[in-house]
């Protein structure tokens, strides 16, 4: 990667242009008062000028095709291309179009539908959530829903473990619900003591993903679900951690009640930078009928992203989605027994597709952010780091089932690379990355002196 | 074992893996699963294709649905794509990667995310732009809250009746959950003025459903007066010759940047944009990214204000949003790079010229009134129709056209892009005359 | 080490007080400065506020954490510290100088609640 420092902006001379459009008069509207008089300030550049751009912008960027990307709780498998070339077929469809005009569309959601029922054990999904958050509180309306219909207006509470996922409490606020946490137990799994009490008449449900965020199975789902149910509760399941499941266990046997699925992780659609992606929430019989009450996003979702998925789910057949999930978890297991005895492994356990390490087990004063940053210098997207808040050192590393072993192995020998590094000479990591087009770069400064766009010197 | 593209393990690869983590078999690593959860048996899913099947899959179901020349809005628009921005946005390091969290090699996706808040600023006359939203009635969602959090308290945000029904519809679901009053209203200025309101917010069109681009003329000093926020809902595209939100006195613009040259695919993936004063920049929700340097004074761009988020903030966060929708601001980023201030105005200037032409045409087939005579429109109207309106569409659909969508308040609309040539227009024109209505 | 200054009063979430009268003048202590890193923001309320004993003010926030604010007195905010809008490491450069706060209380006997200088010590450690 090479350091390219322009912006758009700084590439543009007047009277340059891009666009090709038949000829037209000036623009000359009726009526007065509601026009634009400021200057529209937008850059001024030739074709190639934007291609040439936009290109030296994309090779500071690491991707999945670029290489091996461990990002705990992202899922960052291989996109297949097969699923980019089919999504524009279906460009020109305006969404409000009629469906008598538009049976394939219906085609691509009825499959989808009942594809991904069979897969999660649910009964129906709604494609409308556009992403993992979005699928959250969509989900957790969908509850509120229905404690409402049964004139129990009294549920206003969720309970959510202190390992969750961030957007779980976010989404539960936005949701107007009442965030409680509960505790996990020294093993990381959810303390069922800890929850008893927290039960009630005011409980709206439990969020939980399973498995949680440090890869382990909350081995007695079934008891909490049983606790949750009896009190009148429903079970959320957060599907960002569905990838070790997918098939291999269906959340809806477990015992949840709604759930949303990323499609962006789990059905491989690219991330896109941060996006797009699309979150649909499947719900459990009772709950089917409210599913037209929460229209949560303008049209019918991302289709272009459900588009995608579909032909992941087609490409896996029957015969592969038994692998998938299966594959994840050895892939998480294989780099966690492979480098516990340089890093700090807090519970040692079976895993499913992701697991945590504590840091270095020897830091001599080097952190997770130093070992991550090191990490970039040779080639290697870095873990998530310090999440779960758990732990004050967290790595979290997730393979997913796309990589080979010999990745693997290149990964594990730069991991033991870099402990060895800490030992010896800390201050190589304190200074990574060297090899990135830009160092670390000053976020306090830029935190308390915010410059958010560009301006003309 | 080996045989599907995506899976890479040879059987001789399992064995090694296994071998180190110390298990006979996969599935020895779901003992911690009671197993009365592991799915047994087959899945009832179709059988592995291969790519050639997927494709002629989708193809076969694309073909089924019939292709129509699009005269309809209502949110959605058929503008052009440059071929520049697929090819673009295409580009891998783009496409496969994540949020940029490790910024050091996330500078491609930062500085185009640093490009589009720039950008969206430009076209709504705002300080601060986020990364993006899912699409615009979300955007408008969290402008209602947004509305709430900056004014402490206040609970009551009012809502045009003419904003387009997707963003009333989201406005409404949101609404009902976090407990804020929502009330619609045709006429804004009246509801605010009578003063009864606890009033956080007020959020209107700069283009309403009707295709009307509206006067807000002191609107925002009376929403100022009563305490509230002014929330202006706008088309970016039509930005480039309406009055900005800016201009208007408003406090904050959202919308949908689908009409920045994004295809219509059936209603997404679009992008929401987000923008607003420098007073309220600490509650804007969303990804923000800022400008700094590194240690060599190097200019670097890395994702700030965080603290407002729920990776960090968790229930006290601005947002629950965590993805957005940055491939589709990169889209529009690169549209309006390739379109530039003349390319805007231009577009502008022939949506204009031609849907005044459509109008003209279809009020001279006797068919049809004009309820809104004097109103000034962009590239969007509506009609009164003087005929059945379903069999209207129905013409128009057997005949390959998809317009005259209907609205609650019996009217007719179409709308005119670049697209649509004068041959069309009149081809649509001869139908409707021809037409037994 | 982080400083603990005599003669002020502290409350567990980390908030100091010092009494003048009936007005309460309220900062954070140098631990939690120090717990903070680099402050890049401080989240004030208005002058006029009402604020009531334990619950949120406002926040202080670094890149990476945000901490909420909490009153240890009730009472109306009388002056707020507008020099941190601008300035937010003045928290980190010297935490008892930098005030955030100053509240006409409405019950000083909340103040009994607080822990003196060698009570705080032993958990600001």
């Amino acid at each position: 990667m090479k350091y390219y420092d322009k912006l758009i902006f700084e590439l543009s001379r007047p009277g340059r242009s891009a666009y090709s459009l038949p000829e037209a008069g000036d623009f000359k509207p009726a009526g007065s008062g509601v026009w634009r008089e400021t200057p529209l300030d937008l850059p001024e550049v030739s074709e190639s000028d934007v291609v040439r751009h936009y290109t030296n912008l994309s090779q500071m960027n690491f991707g999945v095709d670029t290489g091996f990307y461990p990002l705990g709780s992202c899922t960052m498998k291989y996109n297949p291309k097969i699923n980019e070339e089919v999504v524009s077929l279906f460009n020109g469809i305006h969404p409000l179009q009629p469906q008598s005009s538009t049976p394939g569309v219906k085609a691509v959601y009825d499959f989808m539908d009942k594809a991904l029922a069979e897969i999660t054990g649910m009964k129906h999904f709604t494609f409308l959530p556009c992403a993992g958050a979005h699928g959250e509180l969509t989900g957790l309306m969908l509850i509120r829903e229905y404690h409402r219909s049964r004139g129990d207006a009294a549920r206003t509470k969720i309970i959510v473990p202190d390992s969750a996922h961030g957007t779980n409490p976010a989404s539960a606020a936005v949701c107007g619900l009442d965030v409680v946490v509960v505790k996990s137990r020294p093993d990381g799994l959810v303390d069922v003591e800890d929850l008893k009490p927290l039960l009630g008449p005011d409980i709206a449900g439990i969020m939980l993903t399973n498995p949680n965020t440090l890869g382990l199975f909350e081995r007695d789902i079934k008891q909490i679900a049983a606790l949750v149910h009896e009190c009148g509760g429903l079970l959320y399941y957060d599907g960002a951690n569905m990838n070790p499941l997918l098939g291999v266990v269906r959340p809806g046997d477990m015992g949840f009640d709604v759930m949303h699925l990323n499609l962006h992780k789990t059905f491989s659609t690219p991330h896109g930078g941060g996006g797009p992606g699309s979150g649909p929430v499947g719900v459990a019989e009772r709950l089917v009928p409210f599913l037209d009450k929460v229209h949560v996003s303008g049209f019918h979702g991302n289709f272009g992203v459900i588009v995608r998925a579909c032909a992941y789910i087609l490409s896996l057949g029957r015969e592969n989605i038994k692998l998938a999930g299966r594959l994840s978890t050895l892939a998480a297991n294989y780099i966690k027994e492979s480098l516990k005895d340089c890093y700090k492994l807090p519970i040692e356990s079976v895993c499913k597709h992701e697991f945590v390490f504590d840091g270095l087990l020897e830091p001599n004063g080097a952190t997770t952010l130093d070992v991550a940053k090191r990490l970039l210098d040779y080639g290697f997207h870095a873990p998530t780091i310090y999440f779960p808040l758990l732990f004050h050192q967290a790595l979290m590393i997730e393979p997913t089932e796309t990589e080979s072993l010999q990745t693997l192995d290149a990964f594990i020998e730069v991991m033991r690379t870099i402990a060895r590094e800490a030992a010896e000479d800390p201050e190589i990591l304190k200074g990574a990355p060297h090899n990135a087009p830009i160092g670390r770069p000053d976020e306090t400064l830029a935190a308390r002196q915010p410059v958010l766009k560009y301006s003309k010197q | 074992m080996g045989t599907f593209a995506y899976f890479p393990h040879t059987e001789e690869d399992i064995k090694v893996m296994l071998e180190r983590v110390g298990v006979s078999s996969v599935d020895e690593l779901y003992a911690d699963v009671p197993q009365e959860f592991i799915h047994k048996g087959e899945y009832d899913l179709p059988s592995a294709m291969s790519e050639e099947e997927v494709r002629v899959w989708f193809e076969s179901l694309a073909a089924k649905n019939t292709r129509l020349k699009v005269f309809a809005g209502a949110g959605a628009y058929d503008h052009y794509t440059p071929s520049v921005i697929p090819y673009i946005t295409s580009r891998s390091e783009f496409l496969t990667a994540y949020t940029p969290y490790q910024c050091e090699i996330s500078q491609g996706t930062l500085r185009y995310i640093f490009e589009w808040q720039t950008m969206i600023c430009s076209l709504t006359g705002m300080d601060v732009a986020n990364a993006s939203m899912y699409d615009g009635p979300t955007a408008a969602a969290e402008a209602m809250r947004m509305c709430v959090a900056c004014t402490r308290k206040r609970n009551t945000v009012v809502a045009s009746s003419a904003l387009l029904p997707s963003v009333l519809a989201t406005l409404r679901t949101y609404a009902s959950y976090s407990g804020i009053n929502l009330v619609e209203t045709w006429d804004v200025a009246e509801a605010v003025a009578e003063g009864t309101l606890d009033l956080a917010g007020v959020i209107v069109p700069s283009i309403n459903r009707f295709g009307i681009v509206e006067s807000h003329m002191g609107l925002s000093s009376l929403v100022h007066e009563m305490g509230g926020l002014l929330v202006e809902y706008c088309d970016p595209s039509a930005l480039a010759v309406v009055k900005t939100p800016a201009e208007w006195g408003a406090d904050i613009a959202v919308g949908d940047g689908q009409s920045l040259g994004i295809p219509l695919c059936y209603g997404g993936p679009y992008v929401g944009f987000m923008a607003c004063r420098n007073e309220w920049m600490r509650k804007l929700p969303g990804r923000i990214v800022g400008q700094t340097s590194d240690a060599d004074g190097r200019r670097a761009f890395v994702l700030t204000l965080q603290a407002r988020e729920q990776h960090i903030r968790r229930e006290k966060a601005t947002s629950n949003i965590c993805s957005n929708e940055s491939l589709m601001a990169l889209w529009c980023t690169v549209y309006l790079s390739v379109m530039g201030p003349e390319g805007m105005r231009k577009l502008n200037a022939i949506c204009y010229e031609r849907s005044h032409y459509l109008q003209s045409q279809l009020l001279a087939t006797g068919k049809f009134t004009d309820p809104f005579e004097g109103r000034p429109f962009l590239k969007e109207f509506a009609l009164k129709p003087l005929c059945d309106v379903a069999r209207l569409q129905q013409v128009l659909l057997d005949n390959g056209f998809f317009g005259a969508l209907s609205t609650e308040e019996g009217y007719v609309t179409f709308c005119v892009t670049e697209r649509r040539t004068r041959e069309d227009i009149d081809a649509l024109v001869k139908v409707i005359k021809e037409a037994e209505l | 080490m982080s400083k603990v200054i005599e003669g002020l009063l502290y409350s567990e979430s980390h908030e100091w007080v010092k009494v003048e009268g009936d007005l309460a003048i309220i900062g954070v202590s140098d631990f939690a400065q120090a717990e903070m890193g680099d402050i890049t923001y401080v989240d004030l309320p208005s002058e006029g506020d009402e604020v009531a004993a334990g619950e949120e003010f406002g926040a202080l926030e670094s890149v990476k954490a945000s901490s909420e604010l909490y009153s240890p007195v009730s009472g109306t905010v009388e002056a707020v510290n507008e020099e941190l809008e601008s300035a937010p490491e003045k928290v980190n450069e010297d935490a008892y100088g930098a005030w955030i706060i100053k509240v006409r209380m409405s019950d000083p006997s909340e103040l009994e609640a607080l822990m003196d200088a060698a009570a705080y010590a032993k958990i600001a450690e």
